[in-house]
């Protein structure tokens, strides 16, 4: 565009310089699942067309955000300006190596979830809409994680949150509806509470570009209401990621819809919230963190301990899994509290691994239901006998999720239990060693019982075949789980470097704002 | 509605309605107007369409599924977005021609691309949840 033409000096309020090809990394992915999305809805009705162009679009997605990942792993946080207006006015994209790695996950969590969708999803599911959701879904999880703006963060919360109720009512089964309404409810307490905190943010700090609050804060610790702001946005994140005391509506909606569906909300949606808290309480007001991180470890202790008692008490597969996605909440929780680089980095770890393995146990249960004929373990039994390599694989996946060596859920334990130890918290590493214990235990009753013992007589008779197809998605995350739990280094070094970038922003602040500082 | 004033002046305000609508969302660049308020302006026509010859009346009028509408509007909004990646210019920079038509300079940009795109999600999505409703009252 020719600009040179114009008197007034341009370079004050615009980007003059062109936009390298691949910064355009930053805002594809986003982008990518909009346009999707909305052909999807065009083809609403083509239920065999759905789900091959979703599935393609997503591996599209799985790759767009790799090549984001390293593109920023070599040269560190990457910005986009929305419009060409300069920051803090024009609403920025930047992504660092946090926010990179929890897209990537999050697209591969969906691109697994598309392809079970296959089997599990019928035909009326996608007239209603499955797949469009999900690709809106993906827009604004990718949209939250790469966002550099607060008030955008909002806006792409919302997104997600309204694609999330669309993926919850599907099938409009009354046990659906009561529990979305309890999702629904709850979520926008959190929404708003988020609006309104987020507005409070803006009369403090005039802006809302979150490079320029980092680099702002500090100034203004003696004079603004900084810890009042940051505890609010702690709750409405908490409110998100499901922390204890604000914890109840997780368990009372996650078992209602579709398994698929509770597969992807267990992956992505509670990480959204923790991503938000890590983004908000570590980048952009560590001090402010620093004070509240005793309630923090409080909350992380009891969000940890209340998810697996009530893991144990449960007898329905999904509700008991509903359980472990809050004590591994609590567990993240727990990094947030201790606040050093190493326990982010523990944290961020946890999260790639929460997202994998979680979303991989809904499918396992889902599974296992199908197989044997419900989800409550009084009934279920006698899989192993027919089907050793779903055992296995669950058995597996147990294991990781309670932190065993060698799956991905060991390093971030023990990263975790390291930095509570050197940050002079020894009894919140008591406690995340007590949950990953208590964990062990309520997955072991289920291999017990829906696994290990044998079939009631009633359905014993029928041992249904299992196709290769409906194990695949399983397959998959788990051999990703055993390949981290392997082979950690690579993932170890990315989840240190995201850490101490967060800790330090000052390449996060430069890629923002080049010439050195705010306007 | 079995009025026979109201069925008669519907059309008309209908269509004016409608013009209305489309002249609101081009205003909508510099003045106040755009693609959200002229979709509703937009609804409200259809509404009234339907509540004076039915639901299904509406339907065949629109051609397209609602949602169908809106999907088309969401791409033509992307599209418009990432159009500047031609230019090498950031995401949703605006973006200007000015062809010369019948001896008259009409500027167009991909920010009235963006805007007609907001117009077809609005028109879209609201006449969908408005004939759902008009269907359930009917029954």
């Amino acid at each position: 565009m020719a600009v040179s033409s114009s008197p007034a000096d341009l370079s004050a309020a615009l980007v003059l310089q062109p936009v390298a090809a691949l910064d355009w990394l930053v805002i594809l992915p986003v982008a990518w699942c909009l346009a999707v999305g909305a052909v999807l809805l065009m083809i609403r009705h083509k239920s065999v067309a759905q789900p091959l162009v979703a599935v393609a679009a997503l591996a599209v997605l799985v790759g767009l955000d790799a090549a984001l990942l390293w593109h920023v792993a070599q040269n560190g946080p990457v910005t986009m300006v929305m419009g060409r207006w300069l920051p803090p006015f024009g609403i920025a994209f930047t992504v660092d190596l946090t926010g990179a790695l929890f897209a990537l996950t999050s697209a591969v969590v969906a691109l697994i979830g598309a392809v079970a969708a296959i089997d599990d999803i019928n035909a009326s599911g996608r007239r209603y809409g499955f797949y469009p959701f999900l690709m809106l879904l993906m827009a604004g999880v990718s949209g939250a994680f790469l966002t550099g703006d607060v008030f955008n963060l909002y806006v792409w919360f919302e997104v997600l949150l309204i694609s999330s109720f669309g993926l919850l009512v599907l099938g409009s089964e009354r046990e659906q509806i009561d529990g979305a309404v309890k999702y629904g409810f709850l979520n926008l307490v959190a929404t708003t509470l988020f609006l309104i905190t987020t507005g409070y943010l803006y009369g403090i700090f005039g802006t809302l570009n979150m490079a320029d609050i980092a680099a702002k804060a500090p100034g203004l610790q003696m004079t603004a209401p900084l810890v009042t702001l940051t505890a609010l946005y702690t709750l409405a994140f908490a409110m998100k990621a499901a922390a204890f005391p604000v914890n109840f509506w997780l368990p009372a909606s996650y078992h209602t819809p579709r398994i698929v569906v509770s597969a992807l909300f267990a992956g992505l949606l509670t990480k959204v919230g923790i991503y938000a808290l890590i983004r908000i309480g570590v980048m952009l007001f560590p001090a402010e963190r620093e004070q509240l991180s005793f309630v923090l470890a409080i909350v992380a202790a009891l969000t940890m301990l209340t998810g697996s008692l009530g893991a144990l008490a449960q007898s329905d597969t999904r509700r008991l899994l509903g359980y472990l996605v809050i004590s591994g909440i609590g567990a993240m929780l727990a990094g947030i509290a201790i606040g050093s680089p190493e326990a982010i980095g523990g944290v961020i770890f946890y999260a790639v691994h929460s997202m994998l393995v979680m979303t991989a146990l809904y499918l396992a249960a889902g599974l296992a239901a199908r197989l044997s004929g419900g989800f409550s373990l009084t009934v279920s039994g006698g899989l192993y006998r027919h089907h050793l390599l779903f055992t296995a694989l669950s058995l597996m996946l147990f294991f990781a999720v309670s932190g065993l060596p060698p799956f991905s859920g060991f390093w971030p334990k023990v990263m975790l239990v390291k930095a509570a130890i050197d940050g002079g918290v020894s009894w919140l590493a008591g406690i995340l060693l007590l949950s990953g214990f208590l964990t062990m235990i309520a997955t072991g009753r289920v291999f017990l019982l829906a696994y290990w013992r044998p079939a009631p007589a009633q359905t014993a008779a029928v041992p249904q075949p299992l196709a290769i197809t409906a194990l695949l998605p399983i397959l998959v995350l788990t051999v990703s789980s055993v390949l981290i739990g392997l082979f950690p280094e690579t993932l170890l070094n990315l989840a240190q470097q995201a850490a101490a970038t967060l800790n330090e922003p000052s390449a996060y602040l430069n890629s923002v704002f080049p010439a050195g500082g705010a306007p | 509605m079995k009025s026979l004033i109201f069925r008669t002046i519907a059309p008309v305000i209908v269509s004016v309605m409608v013009l209305f609508s489309i002249f609101v969302l081009l205003r909508g660049h510099n003045e106040p107007g755009g693609g959200f308020i002229g979709g509703l302006i937009a609804v409200a026509a259809l509404s009234i369409y339907g509540i004076a010859f039915g639901v299904e009346t509406v339907r065949r009028a629109i051609v397209f599924h609602p949602l169908s509408i809106a999907g088309a509007g969401l791409l033509l909004a992307t599209l418009s977005g990432l159009l500047s990646m031609l230019f090498h210019v950031p995401f949703m920079t605006g973006l200007w021609v000015y062809p010369v038509i019948l001896g008259e300079e009409i500027p167009l940009s991909s920010v009235m691309t963006f805007d007609i795109g907001v117009y077809l999600v609005v028109v879209g999505a609201v006449t969908s949840i408005a004939l759902s409703l008009e269907e359930r009252g009917e029954d």
